[in-house]
């Protein structure tokens, strides 16, 4: 028996953010299409200004927490969505714009804005999941297509997103990309970042610079040691590769303020 | 001319240029020739066209976490050790798809994998590699006949997979001229000699005013491949050469791993504070298991395209380092960085013997090099064997 099911309502909403994790969804051009007939885009500005109320089945949250009206809005978009995901680094850890975190954000309004009164903002940039309930958090910046359409295809048909929470070094490994940390001596962040760009910064001679996040049980410390011991890295340099997209991410976060040698090798103390 | 079967079992001399033929004989033959070819910072096991592939004139510098390409003075074809690659990229590789569904009206129809049947020759296989290729083989049938016992009821959608076995791979074994810093096959018996298993081994002798192949026929098709070749028959000298080579070969290993009773070694250090040391500095990255050329685990991933029209099980590479591995109902049993590093360690080098007869660890060294922070298993066993606790 056929059962033509209800078409599911999707929604994708933004805040503080560059908007590329929302093009990701854009640049699915031709999965888009297949996808139409089966979920509804009830809200998505960037694709079609055709807005439908709520409530909706799927929530894409993309960008970070940075205003109090930011604030009101999530719980709003909470109580309307039945699923929420958030996308990209922003939406997870608070994005590059958590970098103020670590500053005085009154300092920088004084210097940038001609009339700072004007100005309301919050002294933190925050991920989604600090202010409301997520049901699950996709990682990068921006977030890697392949993996947007597997959270939404898995979620229509009701099974578990095929997400490894390995190491970008396994993606390293599947693309036979010769290690560049190991044979080139390259700092490089893919073992304590969570996989699911493909490894693409090293297969291109660069260091993953962490934009995927910390992968579960990240060892930075150790990492770091390695760094300042045998790649000539120094606090400073060891801070800028950890403060980044996703500075506000622990173990990123508290790594990158104290970027020492951390537990060396036994052999090395002896 | 003799019978080709008489030449199995002897040793000649063959000039330096025989690597382009012997590639070009095997491709007549219909094999396709894999061997070492120099790709971006590495040498790594890639299909070969002709001897012009071959990272002639390179050579390595190994050690915990570090691997340089260097160019050698000389232009030997066979001056480096391992890379990251091992032949079990070719044997089982990374990504296989078990089977396809589609869907057709209201049913699916399942269709399985063809697994293309390669005939492959491996040129350039060391000995500690040999040894590997052997571990994986019995593993395959342990495992094949264990699936076989307990799964006797295999649904459409588990075990109906016709994996044909491919054709066994010609093997063109190497004699190392050097060891790396990194290898210790001499302490796990494995290398550098050879005993048997290959089809031909070759052994490369460059002085100053001569460059030429010792090669070693093993077999039938190995001497039906020779044939082709210019051979001159060797001096008494050089089955002696060979001895010397490989003697040297091994005493300039420094590392060394010795473990008299593996299995009651580690079942009687499972709670050492050395544990806790090498999870301190241990990224659970995963690097050491996918380099190792024994390590087999893979996981099953399944797929569904945006239409829900067409479903796919693939099988990958995993490892006892990552977080799902060890996924059941509930959470993972292996959470901590601690109890990966000791499942690795205390598979690979004891409960591996209970369960296929043998050690893990053919002291490839792949390991402690591809380590992103130079961790060696060799100094974490001896650090294990100081004093229980
Ligand atoms: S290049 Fe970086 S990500 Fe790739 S294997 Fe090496 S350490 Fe891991
Ligand atoms: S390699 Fe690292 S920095 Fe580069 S895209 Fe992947 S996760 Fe981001
Ligand atoms: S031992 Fe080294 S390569 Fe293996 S998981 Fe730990 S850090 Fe990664
Ligand atoms: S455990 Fe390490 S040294 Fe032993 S076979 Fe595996 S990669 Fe080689």
């Amino acid at each position: 028996m056929t059962r033509r099911r209800a078409q599911k309502k999707l929604a994708v909403w933004k805040f503080a953010s560059c908007d590329g994790c929302q093009l990701s969804l854009l640049d699915c051009e031709d999965e888009l299409l297949h996808l139409a007939g089966r979920i509804q885009f009830a809200h998505f500005m960037e694709a079609s200004s055709a807005l439908l109320r709520g409530p909706y089945d799927l929530s894409i949250v993309e960008g970070s927490i940075t205003t109090p009206r930011d604030v009101e809005r999530i719980l709003e978009v909470r109580r309307r969505s039945k699923f929420l995901v958030t996308v990209g680094a922003c939406a997870t850890a608070g994005g590059i714009q958590a970098l103020r975190n670590f500053a005085d954000v009154k300092e920088f309004i004084s210097i940038v804005y001609a009339r700072p009164e004007y100005i309301e903002t919050l002294t933190q940039s925050t991920g989604i999941a600090n202010h409301v309930h997520v049901d699950y958090e996709l990682r990068g910046c921006p977030v890697n297509k392949r993996q947007l359409l597997e959270v939404i295809v898995a979620f229509l048909v009701g099974r578990r997103p095929n997400i490894p929470a390995e190491s970008v070094c396994v993606e390293c490994k599947e693309r036979r990309t010769t290690c560049i940390a190991v044979a080139q001596g390259v700092p490089c962040m893919g073992p304590v970042t969570q996989a699911g760009c493909g490894a693409i910064c090293p297969a291109y001679g660069r260091g993953c610079y962490g934009c995927f996040g910390p992968k579960e049980k990240a060892n930075v410390d150790a990492l770091v040691a390695d760094w300042r011991l045998n790649k000539s890295v120094s606090e400073d340099q060891a801070r800028r590769l950890l403060h980044t997209f996703n500075a506000w991410a622990e173990p990123f976060r508290s790594a990158g303020c104290s970027p020492g040698v951390g537990p060396i090798r036994k052999d090395l103390c002896d | 001319m003799s019978s080709v079967s008489d030449l199995v079992g002897r040793c000649f001399r063959v000039s330096s240029d025989v690597l382009g033929l012997l590639i070009r004989t095997l491709r007549d033959d219909g094999y396709i020739a894999i061997g070492p070819r120099k790709v971006g910072e590495s040498i790594q096991l890639e299909v070969l066209d002709s001897a012009e592939d071959l990272p002639r004139g390179w050579g390595d510098q190994q050690d915990a976490g570090t691997y340089r390409l260097v160019r050698r003075s000389d232009a030997a074809y066979f001056g480096f050790n391992l890379g990251a690659d091992s032949w079990k990229k070719w044997l089982d590789p990374n990504r296989k798809l078990l089977w396809r569904a589609k869907r057709e009206g209201e049913s699916w129809e399942v269709e399985q994998a063809h697994t293309q049947v390669r005939r492959m020759a491996f040129i350039g296989v060391r000995a500690c590699e040999l040894a590997a290729i052997k571990i994986q083989l019995r593993v395959r049938e342990v495992s094949r006949l264990q699936s076989n016992s307990t799964d006797t009821n295999s649904s459409a959608l588990s075990a109906e997979v016709s994996v044909e076995a491919p054709e066994e791979p010609f093997l063109v074994g190497l004699n190392c001229s050097q060891a790396a810093a990194t290898c210790f096959c001499a302490s796990v018996h494995t290398g550098p000699a050879f005993a048997s298993g290959c089809d031909l081994v070759l052994t490369e002798v460059l002085n100053d005013d001569d460059h030429y192949f010792l090669i070693q026929i093993l077999t039938k098709r190995g001497a039906r491949i020779s044939s082709q070749f210019e051979l001159q028959t060797s001096i008494a000298d050089d089955l002696a050469h060979i001895d010397r080579q490989v003697a040297q070969v091994s005493d300039s290993q420094s590392r060394q791993l010795n473990i008299s009773n593996p299995v009651d070694f580690f079942s009687r250090r499972l709670e050492h504070s050395h544990w806790d040391d090498v999870a301190a500095r241990c990224l659970s990255c995963a690097n050491c298991t996918l380099v190792c050329p024994t390590c087999f685990c893979s996981t099953v991933e399944d797929t569904s395209d945006v239409q829900n029209a067409v479903a796919e099980r693939w099988s990958r590479w995993d490892s006892c380092f990552n977080l799902d591995f060890s996924f059941i109902h509930g959470g993972s049993l292996r959470s901590s960085t601690r109890s990966r590093y000791r499942q690795w360690l205390t598979h690979k080098l004891g409960t591996w013997h209970e369960q296929f007869g043998s050690s893990g660890c053919v002291g490839c060294g792949r390991c402690i090099a591809w380590c992103p922070v130079g961790i060696d298993l060799t100094a974490e066993v001896k650090y294990l064997s100081q004093a229980t606790r």
